[in-house]
C-alpha cells in the first residue's frame, strides 16, 4: 500500500450510453440521436465485455466497466493510497466518422465528467477529450474548458486521421500549450487504417498488442514533423502503451536518424534526447515478465523523468495490489508516483504543495 | 545445370574453420534482363502497364530512399550496371573476401506482390529463373529464394512445386508486406507446401503497400518508414502465433530477415502479458505466445542493433537466444553489415561461429 501522496495518471471513468448524454449536448444533437434511434457508439478499441476493459473482481454485473464513482473511490483511489487520479474517459466521440457528431459527444462527455466526477471527488482532475478528427474543432473546445483548472490534459487516440506528428495537428498542440496542458495519447484507434502493417487480423488480442507499434509510429511522427522544435516545452504522455519498447525503439530512431537525418534538418537534436526531454509514459501496462527485465529495462531506458504512476484502472493489467512493476527503487517509486506527474501536469501543483 | 558443390567442404581458410553464411544478399537485373524470362504476353503486359503495386507511383516505392538503388556508393559494378547485377563483381566484392560459403538471394523486385495475380504468378516464376541462370549456375555458392504470388496461394504452391526439387533455391520467400495477415487461413496452404518440401520460409521486410506502415496511417518521411519496416516483421510473426499455424505446423520454419531484432524480447513479454488475459480469444494455442519466438523462427542480423550500452546488445542476444541469430549483410545496400565490424560487443569465437555460420545450417539444407 502506498502513501496517500500517489498521483494515478491514467485512470478510467466508465462513459455512459448516448441517452446519458443527451442533457449534454444541444437541441439539434439531442434531436438527432433521439428520432434516428442511435446509441452504441462504444469503442472497437475497448469492448465493454473484453477481459482488457475491466478487471474481473472490478467489473459490477450490469454495469459498465468503471461506471460507478463509489466503486473507483474503493477499488482505486483508497486502495491504492492515490491522492489525485487523472480521468482519461474512452468515447465514441474521439473516433467518430463525422466531425460534428464527434464534437458532440466529446464535449458532452467532459461537461459530464465534471458533474458526476470531478464535483463529486475532489482527488479527481480529467483531460479534455477532444475531437481530433477535427483539429479547429478541438481547439474550440479546449478554449471552451481551460478555465477550469481541474482539467490538466487534452486526450487523444494514438490512432487518427493522419499521423500525429503532421501539422494538421498543431492547432491542437498549440492551444494545449498555450494553457500548459501536456497532449495524452491513449491507446486506441479511430480505425481508419487496418490495424497492423499488413493489415486486418483475426483477434482483438493481435489489435491490443499492436497498440505498441502504434505508439512508435507516432512517436517517429512527432519526432520527425518538428513539433519538439515548435514548441519544445510541449510534453507528450503515452498512455497505456506498455513501456518495454522504449529501449529497443530508441536504439533504432537514433541508429536511422545518424544514417538519414539529412532528410528532415530541422531534427537537430538525436531521437534518445527528444525522448528523455518530451515523452512520458504511464507504467501500467509494463509489459515485462519478472523483476530482473523491468530492472534492465529501466536501466536501459535511463531517464527517471520518464515514468508516471498509474493503475488503468478498471484495465486488467495487474493482479492485486501489484500496480507497480516489481524490483523498483523506493526513489523510482517516489519520482513516478509524485515528482513526475507534478513536473509533467503543472496544473496539478496548484492543488498540491 | 551445374551440379551441387558442398561449399563447406572447401571454403575453409586460414582464418577461419568455416565459411560464412549470409542469409541476404539482393541480386539486381540489369535493364530488361528478366525479359529473356517472361512469355511474349507478359512482356508486353509489364511493357504497356508495368507492375500494378498499391504504391502511388508506376515505377517506384511510396517513399523516395537516401541512396541511388538503396546500394553502397562502391557497389556500382566497375562494367556497368546497378549494384547486385554482375555476379563477378558480387564474388570479388563479397563472396572471396568475407570468406562466404553460401549466400541466400533475396530479389526484391516487387513484381511478386502486383494485384494482377497473373502477373504476380508470371514475374515471380521468371525471376526464379533469372536468380538461377545467371546467379547460381555461374556462382553456386549463390542460391536463390523461391519468389510466389503470395496472394493467390493455389499458383504460389505450383510454383513451389516447380522449384523444390531444384539444388539451386534453399527457401521459399516472401515479403513481410502481405495482403493479409499471414497467418490467415488463405495462405496456408503455402505453409503446407513447404512444409512437404522441407523448405523454411525466408520473410524479407517489404512487399505490397496494400496497407500503410502503421495503424495511425502514412508517415510523411522515409526515415519514418525505414524504421517502421520493422513493425511488418513483428505483426507477421504475432499474426502467424496467434492463428495457430504453428499448432497446425509445428516444424515449420520461418527466418525474418531486415526486420531488426531488437523487438522480439519485448513481443514476447507483450504478447504474453496480454494473452494470459485474453486467451479465451485463441483456444486454440498450445503454447504461451512467446515460445514460439524460440522455436519457429530465426532473426537475420541486419541491420544489427545499436545498442546505447554496449552490453545491452549481447544481453539482447540472449534474451531472444543464440540459436535464433543468423547473420545477414544485406549487400550491395547502403547499411550493409560486415561481419567482423558490425557487432558493438566482443563474441566469443564459439557465439561467431554460431551467428555466422552454424544456426542457418539448422534453417537451411544446403545441398
Amino acid at each position: 500500500m502506498s502513501e496517500p501522496t500517489a498521483i494515478d495518471c491514467d485512470i478510467h471513468p466508465g462513459v455512459p450510453d448516448i441517452k446519458t448524454l443527451l442533457p449534454y449536448m444541444s437541441d439539434f444533437w439531442r434531436e438527432s440521436f433521439v428520432d434516428r434511434g442511435l446509441d452504441g457508439f462504444d469503442m472497437m478499441s475497448y469492448p465493454l465485455g473484453a477481459p482488457i476493459s475491466c478487471r474481473p473482481d472490478w467489473r459490477v454485473a450490469g454495469e459498465r466497466p468503471g461506471a460507478r464513482l463509489a466503486a473507483m473511490q474503493t477499488q482505486a483511489l483508497d486502495r491504492f493510497g492515490i491522492g489525485l487520479a487523472i480521468c482519461n474517459p474512452l468515447t465514441g466521440g474521439q473516433v467518430a466518422v463525422s466531425e460534428s457528431m464527434g464534437a458532440a459527444i466529446c464535449s458532452a462527455v467532459n461537461d459530464w465528467v465534471v458533474e458526476h466526477w470531478l464535483d463529486k471527488e475532489p482527488r479527481l482532475r480529467a483531460s479534455i477529450v477532444v475531437p481530433a478528427q477535427a483539429p479547429l474543432l478541438a481547439v474550440e473546445e479546449i478554449e471552451r474548458l481551460a478555465h477550469d483548472r481541474r482539467f490538466v490534459q487534452v486526450l487523444m487516440p494514438a490512432a487518427c486521421e493522419l499521423m500525429l506528428g503532421r501539422s494538421y495537428y498543431w492547432p491542437i498542440y498549440e492551444a494545449a500549450a498555450k494553457h500548459g496542458l501536456p497532449i495524452g495519447i491513449h491507446a486506441g484507434s479511430m480505425y481508419r487504417y487496418a490495424p497492423t502493417a499488413t493489415g486486418w487480423p483475426s483477434h482483438y488480442l493481435q489489435d491490443y498488442i499492436t497498440n505498441s507499434q502504434l505508439f512508435e509510429a507516432q512517436l517517429l511522427s512527432l519526432i520527425s514533423n518538428g513539433i519538439f522544435v515548435k514548441l519544445p516545452e510541449l510534453k507528450f504522455v503515452f498512455i497505456e502503451s506498455g513501456v518495454s519498447w522504449l529501449p529497443h525503439f530508441i536504439w533504432r530512431a537514433i541508429k536511422t536518424w545518424r544514417g538519414v537525418r539529412a532528410e528532415v534538418p530541422w531534427v537537430k537534436q538525436s531521437p534518445g534526447d527528444i525522448i528523455r526531454a518530451n515523452i512520458r509514459v504511464t507504467t501500467q501496462p509494463f509489459d515485462a515478465p519478472d523483476q530482473a527485465t523491468v530492472t534492465r529495462i529501466v536501466e536501459q531506458i535511463d531517464c527517471d523523468e520518464i515514468f508516471l504512476f498509474s493503475s488503468d484502472y478498471p484495465h486488467w493489467q495487474f493482479e492485486g495490489d501489484a500496480i507497480t512493476p516489481p524490483g523498483l527503487s523506493d526513489a523510482l517509486l517516489q519520482r513516478m508516483r509524485a515528482d513526475n506527474p507534478l513536473a509533467t501536469y503543472p496544473r496539478l501543483k496548484e492543488t498540491v504543495s | 545445370m551445374n551440379a551441387p558443390v558442398d561449399v563447406l567442404q572447401h571454403r575453409a581458410d586460414a582464418e577461419s574453420t568455416y565459411g560464412i553464411i549470409d542469409c541476404d544478399i539482393h541480386p539486381f537485373p540489369k535493364q530488361g534482363a528478366l525479359n529473356r524470362y517472361l512469355s511474349e504476353r507478359w512482356r508486353n503486359h509489364v511493357a504497356e502497364y508495368g507492375q500494378m503495386t498499391c504504391g502511388i507511383y508506376a515505377g517506384r516505392g511510396n517513399y523516395p530512399r537516401y541512396q541511388p538503388y538503396l546500394s553502397r556508393r562502391d557497389s556500382f559494378p566497375p562494367d556497368g550496371g546497378p549494384p547486385g547485377s554482375d555476379v563477378d563483381f558480387i564474388r570479388r566484392q563479397l563472396l572471396d573476401p568475407y570468406n562466404i560459403a553460401y549466400g541466400v538471394l533475396e530479389p526484391l523486385l516487387g513484381g511478386n506482390n502486383s494485384r494482377n495475380l497473373d502477373e504476380a504468378a508470371a514475374l515471380s516464376s521468371a525471376m526464379n529463373d533469372w536468380q538461377v541462370a545467371e546467379y547460381t549456375d555461374p556462382e553456386p555458392r549463390l542460391r536463390g529464394s523461391i519468389l510466389v504470388p503470395a496472394e493467390d496461394p493455389g499458383a504460389a504452391v505450383r510454383e513451389i512445386e516447380k522449384r523444390a526439387g531444384d539444388w539451386r533455391f534453399c527457401q521459399i520467400q516472401l515479403g513481410t508486406k502481405t495482403f493479409e495477415p499471414l497467418g490467415r487461413r488463405k495462405y496456408w496452404p503455402i505453409f503446407e507446401a513447404a512444409l512437404k518440401h522441407g523448405l523454411s520460409i525466408g520473410m524479407h521486410t517489404g512487399g505490397s503497400q496494400a496497407s500503410a506502415p502503421s495503424p495511425g496511417g502514412w508517415s510523411q518521411f522515409y526515415i519514418e518508414d525505414h524504421q517502421l519496416g520493422t513493425h511488418s516483421a513483428a505483426t507477421q510473426a504475432t499474426s502467424l502465433i496467434l492463428e495457430g499455424v504453428f499448432d497446425v505446423f509445428p516444424d515449420l520454419k520461418i527466418v525474418l530477415i531486415e526486420g531488426g531484432f531488437g523487438w522480439v524480447p519485448h513481443l514476447g513479454w507483450r504478447m504474453d502479458a496480454h494473452w494470459s488475459k485474453m486467451r479465451s480469444e485463441v483456444p486454440g494455442l498450445k503454447h504461451q505466445p512467446s515460445a514460439y519466438l524460440k522455436t519457429n523462427f530465426w532473426y537475420a542480423t541486419q541491420p544489427v542493433e545499436e545498442p546505447e550500452h554496449p552490453d545491452d546488445l549481447r544481453q539482447t542476444f540472449e534474451w531472444i537466444g543464440w540459436d535464433r541469430m543468423v547473420y545477414s549483410s544485406d549487400y550491395p545496400h547502403w547499411d550493409f553489415d560486415d561481419p567482423h565490424l558490425a557487432w558493438r560487443f566482443q563474441m566469443t569465437a564459439a557465439e561467431k561461429r554460431q551467428v555466422l555460420h552454424d544456426n542457418a545450417l539448422a534453417v537451411y539444407s544446403f545441398k
